[in-house]
């Protein structure tokens, strides 16, 4: 499996990292996207920024580790990871991930499996800056840990 | 001697990012223990469910783990990435 992680400050193009995945694995049937952005209202007041932090060396190895374990559930051909830190403005892309596998069945589950353990388990913390100059770190919400439990039963049996 | 690191919320709460502390062996639950008994607000601020992961020389620990003398340790609230 073709591994790329990437945790950087800049934007990046999603149809252009999908375009080098689809190069690294020319045999690949499915390629499946997902792209998180920055919703610009959360609450009664708008949002202004997130600022975003992460733990160096520790997090890629991380989600290196949830990578391999989506290849051990799923036949995988390549997986490419990008996730933004510092500051982010409303409708800015945060996350990237691309699942290049055979077929389409395995290339969403694992692109769905990686995205519910990026958000439950990665060393990532969220700062919200609000329109109103008042700012707070965001908790951890239950529905996202509830989403990877689904997970933990035996992978599904899928090409 | 440890360095010990603060992340997220727990940079605010605490007033810190990172300290040196003397060190004479322990597991990463002993760390704990030490660090809550500094007062109330360490106590909350650590309090179990509170600290999500412990990482000791930049591997994830799961569980409770030995810190060596020298180690470098982060202390990892609830995270919100995504």
């Amino acid at each position: 499996m073709h591994l790329d992680i990437t945790i950087q400050t800049q934007r990046f193009d999603p149809g252009a990292e999908e375009q080098r995945l689809a190069d690294l694995a020319a045999n690949a049937g499915a390629l499946v996207a997902f792209v998180g952005r920055v919703r610009g209202h959360d609450g009664p007041v708008a949002l202004a920024a997130l600022h975003l932090e992460h733990y160096p060396v520790v997090t890629e190895n991380e989600i290196a580790r949830i990578a391999h374990e989506a290849a051990e559930r799923w036949p995988l051909l390549g997986c490419r990871v990008i996730h933004r830190v510092g500051r982010l403005e409303p409708s800015e892309p945060i996350v990237l991930v691309v699942i290049a596998a055979l077929h389409r069945k395995a290339a969403f589950a694992a692109c769905e499996f990686l995205m519910d353990y990026l958000k439950t388990e990665a060393p990532f913390w969220k700062r919200e800056l609000f329109a109103d100059g008042k700012q707070h770190w965001v908790e951890a919400k239950v529905t996202d840990s509830d989403a990877c439990q689904r997970w933990e039963t035996p992978a599904l049996d899928i090409e | 001697m440890i360095r010990v690191l603060y992340f997220g919320v727990l940079k605010d709460k605490l007033g810190c990012d990172q300290e040196m502390l003397e060190w004479n062996g322990g597991s990463t639950a002993e760390l704990l223990t030490l660090l809550r008994e500094r007062g109330t607000e360490w106590a909350e601020a650590l309090a179990p469910g509170k600290v999500f992961r412990m990482v000791v020389d930049q591997r994830i620990v799961r569980g409770d783990a030995e810190i060596a003398d020298g180690a470098e340790v982060g202390i990892l609230p609830p995270v919100t990435g995504g």
